[in-house]
Parts: structure tokens; C-alpha cells; sequence
């Protein structure tokens, strides 16, 4: 069985293989991977790596300064911060990930169809992008949130609404200049389905800027999660949320700067690894400077 | 001619743009029999390329529109075809090479991905079966090391290559048509010879008709078996090539056959046909091309001329000759 599929998919195995190796020579893609890498062991871990419970309230030391017991120190009702951010790092990634294969999914093909096909459906569709697109995007976020309840799931849904169009304007774009390409002309002269030419034609040659807009989406994903936490939207507590713990540490920030800032410092430096990594997977998934 | 592979009669196409109607076809009538190769040859701009696609319905429609005429491959009219009989001729009967090797590729994809996905869609076969099929076809077109080729990417092979590929590609389904359109245009002189002998081969060996396009008569002289040769979206000479190049009779003809340099005679400086292809928004009167005939007379700007007989096959549509 395994035989037959290694032997079947051999280029395949080689291209991944040789991916693998590209990326390993590439300094931000190494630091990137390394970096996201660490969110998910934390966050796979975090029930291991730390003795605190997250949501374990002690009110005899709370707001106390880092320390080595707190290594992050404790929030105002004495939750050790370092942990929250840990069983934070399950949320926000989830948020993250979740909202980026949603929106990416949704856009892209909303994007590739209509792209593709062009005529009344593209100026149909697109206006319906326009309207979504023409409100901000925490407001727009904020109020369906508020219209499907608040809680995490429909938090996500949310912002994933939000984001469809970024994704569907980007591919829609793209497709546009590569249905023009010959090679959509030979595939139809060879008798392809037009479906066909969406999914094997159009949607790889978009693949590269949907990865790199994946990662900055992912990082915003996070950032107005958070933010509809903040106001009640989003996780609600004592769910540890990176967004929802500097929103929170705010009001405490000219005299327990240590609340507000590691959970920032994690959603920085979150967004950050996956925006490098996205950067270098497109230049080594590029297969015009690839060899 | 009733034995005809391919058989077009009085096709009209025009493409309606904002500007006005484009006249692009006016009642082509182009015959083509089993495995013989037929050149169409015609300045840029005539509707040389427009009449390659519109074989298989490649023109968008709209803005593109057939108004009369029809296009009978095998007895079938193809223009009546709905969609998916259409698509089951594509690239199983009829296959087409375009003008750009460097884009009829999909760089994502290597070449063996993109020659199996063209013969799993048409034949019963599975991927390793297909994967035979595609290195043999590559062995047909003398690709150097066909295994390797397969797991390459369309970047890393020359514009040659690459034609050697599609021809490989369109030739794997055992089409009975293949329409070449300007295949060689964008690789040079070298190259381009040894693509076309190697296409015309293949065509020969496999027993494929070829309608071959180009603006080069010496590549058509040498490859063809018949010739139509095309001015402004019509037919106005066809015949066998090589009447055609030993008695051409329409001004147009001649006037291109005057105008390929000689190696012979370098003192002579090349004789030109004046002006350029009409816009066919509002193409001249009569004969198109009495603009630019150095012989025109009485009816010329009148009267369109039909296409009439003058030796055994060989017809053309101009005043000159019959009615």
C-alpha cells in the first residue's frame, strides 16, 4: 500500500523534500518556524510545562511582580500570568488558524469563480464584497458577533465573515490575469470542464499570494479576536485570551507594566513568525526562482 | 468532397465591440482531408488565428458571434455541439498548439503532472499507464532523457523544448486534428526547423491532419500539402502548395510571394505589398483587397468575388480569373 503510493507519488515526495530543504537554508523561514513552532509546543504543553492553573484565582498575590515563582507575574486577581499565556497560546492559534482556513477557503474560491467567470456574476458578487468591505472591519466584527451571541465560536465566525473579501478581491484579481494566460486557453482546447480549470488551473497559480496574505490575516485574525474580547465578544473570562489580558492590563499598565506587556510581547512576536515564515514559504514555493 | 475530415462552409464571425462590429470572417470555405497537412497563411491581423480558434469555439462569445456558416469535423456540425460534446472533441479529436511556448504551460505543474492530467481526461488509463504514455510520446518528439522531463518544471526547459513538449501533449491522445497555430513564431530560425520537422513527423507517422498557421510561406512550402491562403477574414486562393508557389494567381499571393527575401538575387531590394490589412470594422467594398491591388479594374471595388476553379483544385476568388 504505502509502496504503491510512494512509488506513485514519487515527484511529489521529491517536491516536498526538496521544499523541506530550500526552507531549511532560508534564515527567516528557520527563525519564523522556530518561532510558530514554539507558540504550538507552549500551547500543546502548557498543561505540563507550568503547575499553575490558569483561571486558579489567589488573591493574596495578586498584581505581584515577576518573580521566580512568577515568572511573568500575577493579574489582579493573582492568576499567574505566564500560565495564561500558555492556555492563551491554545486559543489565539486556534482563533488564528481557524478564521485564515475559513476566510482563505471561502475568498479564494468566492475569488477564483468569480474571477473566471466573469460577466454578471464577478459584478454581483463583487458589489456584495464592496458593502462587506466598506465598513470597518472591528465594527462589522463587532456587531454580527453581538447579533450571534457572544461566545468564542461565533466570535471566529466573525471575523472569518470579515475577512472573505481580502481574500476574494486578491484571488478574483489574480485570476483575472491568469485566465488570459495560454495555458488556461490549452487546457480548454484540450477539453477541460471549466470547474477543472478553477481548482487545477486558477487556484495553484493564486496559492502564493493567498499564503502571504494568510499570514498577515492570521496575525489581525488575532488582534480583533482580542479585541472583541475585550468587550465582552469574544472569550469570555476566565478563558485565558492574549487580546483580552492586554485589554485588560491596560488599566494597570503605569503600575504593573508586566500585565499588559508579556501578553503583547507573545502577540508581537506571534504575528511576527508567522508573517516571516509566510514571506520565505513564498519565495521558496515560487517556481520561477525556486532553482 | 463528402471523404473530408474537416469541412467549413461559409463561415461569419464578427465580434461585437463598443467600436462597431468586426467583421473577422466573411464566408471562409476551407476543406481538409484525412492526414494531410494544409496551410493557412495571411498577414498579421486577417484572421488567420481567429479561424484556428473558432475550430474548437475558443473565441469568447460574447463579444465573439458565428452568424452563418458551419464547421463539420467527421460529418458533425460543431457549432451546434452543446457543451459537453464539445468538450469530448477538444483535445481527443481535435488538439491545438498555440503561439507561445514560454505560456501554454502552467508553471505550477510539472511537465509529466500536465501531460498526464491531458491524456487521464480523455483516455481510461491509470496514472502509471499514463506516465508510459507520456515518456513515449516525448521519445516521438526526440526529447533528450523524456523520464527526467516529466519531473521538470515548465521553466526549466528552452522555448523549444517546450513546443516539443505540447506537441508530445496534444499528439498523446491520438487526436485526428491538430490546429498549430503559429507554433514556431516565438523560437528561432534553428530551432524552429527542427520543431516543425519533428511536428510534421509525428502528424505523418500518427496519420493526423494538421491545419497549420503561419505567415512564413517558406516554413508552409516545405511543410504543407495544400495551402489556403487568407486576406481581411477570407479565403482568396487555395491550392496545392506547389502550384500555389509555381502559379500564384491572386495579386495577393503573388504580392507575398514577391515579398519573401531571396538569397539568390541581393541586389534587388524586396518588393513590399503598399499599405497594411483593412480594419475589418469597416472593411472596403467588393474584393477586400482592391485597396492595395496593383491590378484592380471595373468590378473590383463592387463586386466580391466567389471562389471559382481555375486548375484542377485550384481556386480563387478574384476578378481576374472567371466571372
Amino acid at each position: 500500500m504505502w509502496d504503491r503510493f510512494r512509488r506513485e507519488h514519487e515527484w511529489q515526495i521529491r517536491e516536498l523534500g526538496f521544499t523541506i530543504k530550500l526552507l531549511t537554508r532560508n534564515p527567516s523561514a528557520v527563525a519564523g518556524f522556530t518561532i510558530i513552532a514554539l507558540m504550538v509546543l507552549l500551547a500543546v504543553f502548557a498543561t505540563s510545562l507550568t503547575r499553575y492553573n490558569p483561571i486558579h484565582i489567589s488573591l493574596k498575590e495578586r498584581l505581584s511582580q515577576p518573580s521566580l515563582t512568577h515568572l511573568f507575574g500575577t493579574d489582579e486577581l493573582g492568576r499567574d500570568i505566564l500560565s495564561r499565556i500558555m492556555y492563551g497560546a491554545r486559543i489565539s492559534l486556534r482563533i488564528g488558524a481557524l478564521v485564515v482556513l475559513i476566510a482563505g477557503g471561502c475568498g479564494s474560491i468566492i475569488g477564483a469563480v468569480c474571477g473566471y467567470v466573469g460577466r454578471q456574476l464577478d459584478n454581483v458578487v463583487m458589489r456584495i464584497l464592496d458593502v462587506i468591505l466598506s465598513f470597518p472591519p472591528l465594527v462589522l466584527a463587532l456587531a454580527l458577533a453581538a447579533a450571534l451571541g457572544p461566545n468564542l465560536n461565533n466570535a471566529i465566525f466573525a471575523v472569518a465573515f470579515v475577512m472573505i473579501p481580502k481574500f476574494a478581491r486578491l484571488v478574483r484579481g489574480e485570476a483575472l490575469a491568469v485566465k488570459e494566460r495560454q495555458f488556461v486557453s490549452a487546457a480548454r482546447a484540450a477539453g477541460a470542464r471549466p470547474l477543472w480549470i478553477v481548482t487545477h488551473h486558477i487556484l495553484p497559480n493564486c496559492l502564493s499570494s493567498v499564503i502571504v496574505l494568510g499570514t498577515l490575516v492570521l496575525g489581525e485574525a488575532i488582534l480583533i479576536a482580542a479585541s472583541l474580547s475585550f468587550i465582552g465578544l469574544g472569550a469570555q473570562p476566565p478563558t485565558p485570551e492574549w487580546g483580552a489580558m492586554v485589554s485588560v492590563g491596560r488599566k494597570f499598565l503605569l503600575h504593573q507594566w508586566w500585565y499588559a506587556t508579556f501578553p503583547g510581547l507573545f502577540i508581537l512576536v506571534t504575528v511576527i513568525g508567522f508573517n516571516i515564515f509566510g514571506d520565505a514559504l513564498r519565495d521558496v514555493l515560487d517556481p520561477r526562482i525556486r532553482r | 468532397m463528402s471523404d473530408a475530415l474537416l469541412e467549413i462552409r461559409k463561415l461569419s464571425l464578427q465580434f461585437h465591440t463598443y467600436q462597431g462590429v468586426v467583421r473577422a470572417l466573411e464566408e471562409v470555405d476551407l476543406t481538409l482531408g484525412h492526414s494531410e497537412i494544409l496551410g493557412l497563411v495571411g498577414e498579421s491581423g486577417c484572421g488567420k488565428s481567429v479561424m484556428a480558434r473558432s475550430v474548437l469555439r475558443l473565441n469568447p462569445e460574447p463579444p465573439a458571434r458565428v452568424s452563418q456558416g458551419e464547421i463539420l469535423f467527421k460529418g458533425q456540425d460543431l457549432l451546434t455541439l452543446q457543451p459537453r460534446g464539445l468538450r469530448e472533441i477538444r483535445g481527443r479529436d481535435i488538439s491545438m498548439i498555440f503561439q507561445e511556448p514560454m505560456s501554454s504551460l502552467n508553471p505550477v505543474y510539472t511537465i509529466g503532472n500536465q501531460m498526464q492530467e491531458v491524456i487521464t481526461l480523455h483516455q481510461r488509463v491509470s496514472t502509471a499507464a499514463a506516465r508510459g504514455i507520456a515518456v513515449d510520446m516525448l521519445r516521438q518528439v526526440n526529447m533528450p532523457d523524456p523520464e527526467q522531463c516529466l519531473a521538470k518544471y515548465p521553466h526549466e526547459l528552452s522555448g523549444g523544448m517546450r513546443q516539443r513538449v505540447m506537441i508530445a501533449m496534444e499528439l498523446s491522445c491520438k487526436p485526428d486534428l491538430l490546429i498549430a497555430d503559429e507554433p514556431t513564431t516565438a523560437l528561432d530560425v534553428t530551432v524552429q526547423g527542427q520543431v516543425l520537422t519533428i511536428l510534421a513527423d509525428v502528424a505523418r507517422r500518427m496519420g493526423t491532419s494538421v491545419l497549420f498557421i503561419s505567415h512564413d510561406l517558406g516554413v508552409v512550402a516545405q511543410l504543407c500539402d495544400r495551402v489556403s491562403v487568407m486576406y481581411a477574414g477570407r479565403i482568396v486562393e487555395t491550392g496545392p502548395v506547389e502550384r500555389i508557389f509555381a502559379n500564384p494567381l491572386h495579386p495577393y499571393t503573388k504580392g507575398l510571394l514577391r515579398a519573401v527575401p531571396s538569397l539568390e538575387d541581393d541586389k534587388k531590394a524586396l518588393q513590399v505589398i503598399p499599405g497594411n490589412v483593412p480594419r475589418l470594422i469597416n472593411p472596403p467594398s467588393g474584393c477586400r483587397f482592391h485597396p492595395r491591388c496593383p491590378s484592380r479594374f471595373g468590378p473590383c471595388d463592387r463586386v466580391v468575388p466567389g471562389l471559382t476553379e481555375v486548375e484542377a483544385n485550384h481556386h480563387v476568388a478574384c476578378h481576374l480569373y472567371g466571372t
